[in-house]
């Protein structure tokens, strides 16, 4: 179906080389020796953009991870390289505190990355040492973690945003899209679906606003906003498409996995980048993973007919073979023995926890069918307290997909036996779920009349806050259902679906689901804005925009800019969904760059409601 | 890209801790440079943040009019009617000073905003614009400028800048105004599940227990104080079997603890982790010690398959097979005995096997599976061959049988019982 070439994507390599040249300019900020601390979860952000010998030639002297206690640092100048956390920054409070104690006299610098807040100022204000420590802001926003992702790194996000109810990195949201916009800009088209899309949006127009634009030719010209929140059903599915899978059961941090002993098949684990630079995982990171042993043992036949032509070679041939090929084809066959150990220790994990049955279920729950089975299977999970993170994921999952509806266990499952099962203590965890409406509890009959309580004392009460409270609370039923059936998510299963040959990009979960926040794309893509898609917008809760630019931007829809398209998710995307973008852009011939808040999964996703600890 | 860097190890190793590892040079992204990289207008951001009240703001120019607006703004409020609760958000500020000059970086200190409307005028505008710093900046300046009860009030109407405050005090840890913060607004449940969490703090068991306690009376929806309740019975329980336990193990005169050393203390773990325990170490026990697994089930009200599998699961790996089958076997009123369980049997075989029960216990829990296409694939699967080769015959089924002769050891007793049955002249097959 691929009716034309894609357009080449930008080059991203200028983004770091950015992050690098302010880091090192704050560096200077601080002449001479001293030691730098780098919060835990900015080292790998760090290390892909610069490296020990860099820091080194701008007198960093010795580095050190943040954690939380004491520190032992004899050198008279400390930088701080840390998020702009308050826990953090009373520990740097302490830090300080405990040498004027000691009457140590040192210089202190720290720098928030990207952006510092104020409540984190207040921190050093309060602990008597505002002054003493100067501060900065390194706009680390973008980080490449290939020639199609760019991540900003911050999963705190996701929670903050829209578990607390806290806008503060709207504005962060805001700066990363601008930095984006003013190098590969400018934007001629903005989409948008989701509360924080549209202040993302606002904020990004409030800086572009600010700033002078150039007149330039476009790289990228169309932009299209996600809220996380638009779509929970996608992220608590198991993945299944290679990367997704390297993901759900190795964790890729940062674009860097670490594959254990049982990959290596030896005494020592091995950190991989995987990115489309390693030739073998390109191949096989958007298939599905049923074909990816037959791809891996095709790939290592052909190897070995490349090592074979080495019989019968004199020695000039042997001479150009061993300087031409043979690096390739040893690094080739590096790559290979891994992903192949890979891919066998993913199926060994995966057939020890039953994971066929565990597929079934997700798919019926996708379908809306067996729900009874369903249910007794995840009661089992609970009762068997088999992983917790899995039981919490299946629970959700039946809560968005039936809308709270099969509720005759509610009760029970919602809270119940996962507090027998994996502790009380998640009391909190539960109301963090109800929260965010991942579990919908339902008192049939009396949910209507609480709303219309509460909206009797809002004619009363006239304030605008109190509305959009009572409206987001309304806004937590999931309709997937009626999604789903309005852009028919869950293909036919009555068919056949070959999954060596995707037909759509149900594809990355077996040909069950297409994923909602991937089809939306699609769809305004093809419409070229929500028109026609009135009802999905309403079950969605409204907050969708389409906004054209008018700077004399290039609007043509054929033009190459125009078909390259970036796609913001604000709250974290996962490699499934990236995946089906790859294949949405090779089949109608556009590029799509993602550029998310960070890289989740289910178990992420989970695992930032967790509340059972201090 | 593998990374071993042992120049770069050195380094790391001197400075004492945990050392990590860098990316060299021949990063993917950095190898092409020749591109001279267009900055934004503004690499780094000009000192535009916010300083502590009575610090004056940077001043920047704002020439943001002279500029063509080329995308159109978008309305980011519910749409809903707007407010008409008197007072203009615009009049006092509208092009002299407020939240988006705070943006702009105007010269302005907080510190100005002295009467209530103007204070929370600086916040409705906060909320306005939608960046979160600021809004909690304005809040942390009203927490020091305003009394409790004036900013608890005001607060309750503004859910957003609630949120945001609520968030503030939790990261900063101001415990106790939250629970005042709560008390006000009237939102017990809130107030009593932060209480609760308290306990986590508490590493001493019998505190922690005392605070459980204490928890109890607390306002909880009805479904959580039936939760917290069991939790403190339960610590109590733990900490009496704990202390009785550990000093049974250490008298080494108990031989389930001498066989079965506890890998773990009981504290504190999951009600049901208790009851896999108790049924580990105190299966036998009657019903009116602490620690029997009855008394358990009953204190806690555990499901009848819930404690099925505990105890299955408990007993399986002790392989206590006799008691695997006490556990399902009833008598009816004649006496005759038959298998009963609140769980499927092919469940029943999977956690049988998950423990490595020998076949013959297997078999049986296997040949009570219903659906016989499931209990042959079981059958297949756990290798109970007898199983096999009695649903075929109940199929009748010759065929099956047959192939299956080549499956099984030959010469063993499975052969023989194959060739029996295919030379049976009673039985009709259909094939």
């Amino acid at each position: 179906m691929s009716e034309r070439d894609s357009p080449e994507l930008p080059d991203f390599s200028v983004l770091k080389r950015l992050a690098r040249d302010q880091l090192i300019y704050l560096l200077e900020q601080l002449p001479g020796k001293k030691d730098l601390f780098i919060e835990a979860d900015l080292m790998s952000p760090l290390d892909r953009i610069a490296n020990v010998s860099t820091l080194k030639q701008h007198e960093v002297d010795k580095l050190y991870k943040v954690e939380y206690k004491p520190v032992v640092s004899t050198s008279d100048q400390l930088c701080f390289l840390i998020r702009p956390r308050i826990q953090t920054v009373k520990w740097v409070c302490d830090v300080v505190n405990a040498d004027k104690a000691a009457g140590k006299f040192k210089r202190y610098k720290i720098i928030f990355t990207p952006q510092k807040f104020y409540a984190c100022e207040t921190v050093l204000e309060e602990q008597g040492i505002f002054g003493d420590v100067s501060t900065d802001e390194w706009a680390f926003y973008l980080l490449p973690l290939d020639e199609d992702i760019i991540n900003l790194e911050l999963p705190e996000f996701f929670r903050d945003n829209f578990l607390e109810g806290d806008q503060r990195w709207v504005r962060t949201g805001g700066s990363a899209l601008h930095l984006f916009h003013s190098i590969y800009g400018p934007f001629s088209k903005v989409y948008g679906i989701g509360r924080c899309s549209k202040m993302v949006y606002e904020s990004w127009r409030e800086q572009v606003k600010e700033g002078e634009q150039k007149a330039r030719q476009a790289e990228v010209g169309t932009v299209f906003l996600i809220d996380r929140d638009v779509d929970f059903v996608t992220p608590l599915c198991s993945q299944v498409v290679y990367e997704g899978l390297v993901d759900d059961i190795f964790r890729i941090k940062c674009g860097c996995v670490e594959f254990g002993p049982d990959v290596t098949s030896s005494d020592k684990s091995i950190k991989v980048m995987l990115n489309s630079q390693d030739k073998v995982f390109n191949e096989i990171r958007n298939e599905h993973f049923s074909n990816v042993f037959g791809f891996l043992s095709q790939k290592a036949r052909n190897l070995q007919t490349a090592y074979d032509k080495r019989r019968g070679m004199d020695i000039k041939q042997m001479k150009t073979f061993v300087s031409e090929e043979l690096k390739g084809l040893k690094q080739e066959h590096r790559l290979l023995s891994l992903h192949i150990g890979a891919s066998e220790s993913m199926m060994k994990k995966k057939t020890k926890q039953d994971f066929q049955e565990l597929l079934k279920t997700e798919h019926s729950l996708l379908e809306g069918f067996e729900i009874r089975e369903c249910i007794s299977f995840i009661e089992e999970h609970i009762n068997r307290q088999v992983s917790m993170i899995e039981s919490l994921r299946l629970l959700c999952l039946l809560s968005l997909t039936e809308n709270g509806e099969s509720n005759q266990f509610s009760n029970n499952l919602n809270s119940a036996w996962p507090c027998q099962s994996y502790g009380v203590d998640h009391l909190l965890t539960f109301a963090n779920l109800k929260q965010l409406g991942l579990l919908v509890e339902q008192q049939p009959g009396e949910t209507l009349t609480v709303m219309e309580s509460k909206m009797g004392k809002l004619v009363n009460d006239k304030t605008a806050g109190k509305l959009t409270d009572a409206f987001s609370s309304l806004a937590k039923k999931s309709n997937f259902r009626a999604l789903s059936r309005r852009l028919s998510l869950v293909p036919k299963s009555d068919e056949e679906y070959d999954l060596r040959v995707p037909r759509d990009m149900a594809y990355i979960f077996s040909g069950a689901y297409i994923p909602l926040s991937c089809k939306l794309i699609e769809q305004v893509l093809e419409r070229d804005g929500w028109t026609g898609l009135e009802e999905v917008t309403r079950l969605l809760n409204g907050h969708e925009f389409a906004v054209t630019g008018s700077n004399g931007a290039d609007l043509r829809p054929q033009s190459d800019a125009q078909r390259i398209i970036l796609v913001m998710f604000l709250g974290g995307c996962t490699f499934s969904e990236i995946s089906a973008l790859r294949f949405l852009g090779r089949e109608r011939g556009y590029k799509f760059i993602v550029l998310t808040t960070a890289i989740t999964n289910s178990a992420r996703l989970i695992e930032a409601m967790l509340d059972n600890h201090v | 890209m593998m990374k071993s860097k042992a120049d770069e190890e050195d380094y790391w190793n001197s400075s004492k801790f945990k050392a990590f590892t860098f990316d060299d040079e021949d990063d993917e992204f950095t190898k092409k440079q020749e591109v001279e990289p267009q900055l934004p207008h503004r690499v780094f951001p000009a000192s535009c943040f916010l300083f502590p009240a009575g610090i004056s703001w940077s001043v920047r120019e704002t020439a943001s009019s002279l500029r063509e607006q080329s995308f159109p703004k978008i309305d980011t409020t519910p749409s809903l009617p707007k407010n008409s609760s008197g007072y203009s958000l615009s009049s006092l500020f509208k092009g002299k000073e407020g939240e988006r000059e705070m943006m702009d970086c105007a010269a302005v200190s907080l510190e100005k905003f002295r009467s209530l409307q103007e204070k929370l005028l600086l916040l409705d505008e906060a909320v306005g614009v939608h960046d979160g710093n600021v809004i909690t900046a304005v809040l942390i300046y009203l927490k020091k400028s305003l009394s409790k009860e004036v900013l608890f009030r005001e607060l309750e109407s503004r859910q957003t800048a609630l949120r945001h405050f609520i968030h503030y005090l939790t990261e900063s840890k101001e415990q106790r105004l939250l629970l005042e913060l709560y008390r006000a607004l009237g939102r017990t449940e809130d107030e009593a599940l932060l209480q609760y969490k308290e306990h986590l703090r508490i590493t001493d068991e019998n505190k922690r227990r005392d605070f459980l306690k204490s928890c109890v009376s607390l306002p909880f929806s009805p479904e959580d104080a039936g939760h917290v309740q069991d939790h403190y019975t339960l610590l109590e329980r733990q900490i009496i079997i704990e202390a009785t336990d550990r000093q049974a193990e250490t008298g080494g005169k108990v031989e389930i603890f001498q066989k079965f050393p506890r890998r773990a203390s009981i504290l504190n773990m999951p009600l049901i982790t208790t009851l896999y325990y108790c049924c580990f170490y105190h299966y036998a026990e009657t019903e009116g010690t602490y620690s029997s697994p009855a008394n358990i089930r009953q204190t806690f009200r555990i499901a009848e398959k819930q404690y099925f599998v505990t105890a299955l699961a408990a007993r399986a790996k002790l392989k206590a097979w006799h008691d695997v089958d006490a556990l399902f076997t009833s008598r009816n009123w004649l006496g005759f005995t038959r298998k009963k369980s609140p769980l499927s049997f092919s469940r029943v075989a999977d956690i049988l096997s998950k423990n490595n029960a020998p076949v013959q216990v297997l078999q049986e829990y296997v040949g009570l599976v219903d659906d016989v296409e499931l209990r042959v694939a079981l059958a297949q699967k756990y290798k109970c061959h007898f199983i096999v080769i009695s649903t075929y015959r109940d199929l009748k089924d010759r065929q099956l049988l047959l192939g299956y002769r080549g499956k099984v050891e030959r010469g063993s007793e499975e052969e023989r019982k194959i060739d029996e049955l295919l030379s049976n002249p009673q039985i009709r097959w259909k094939n």
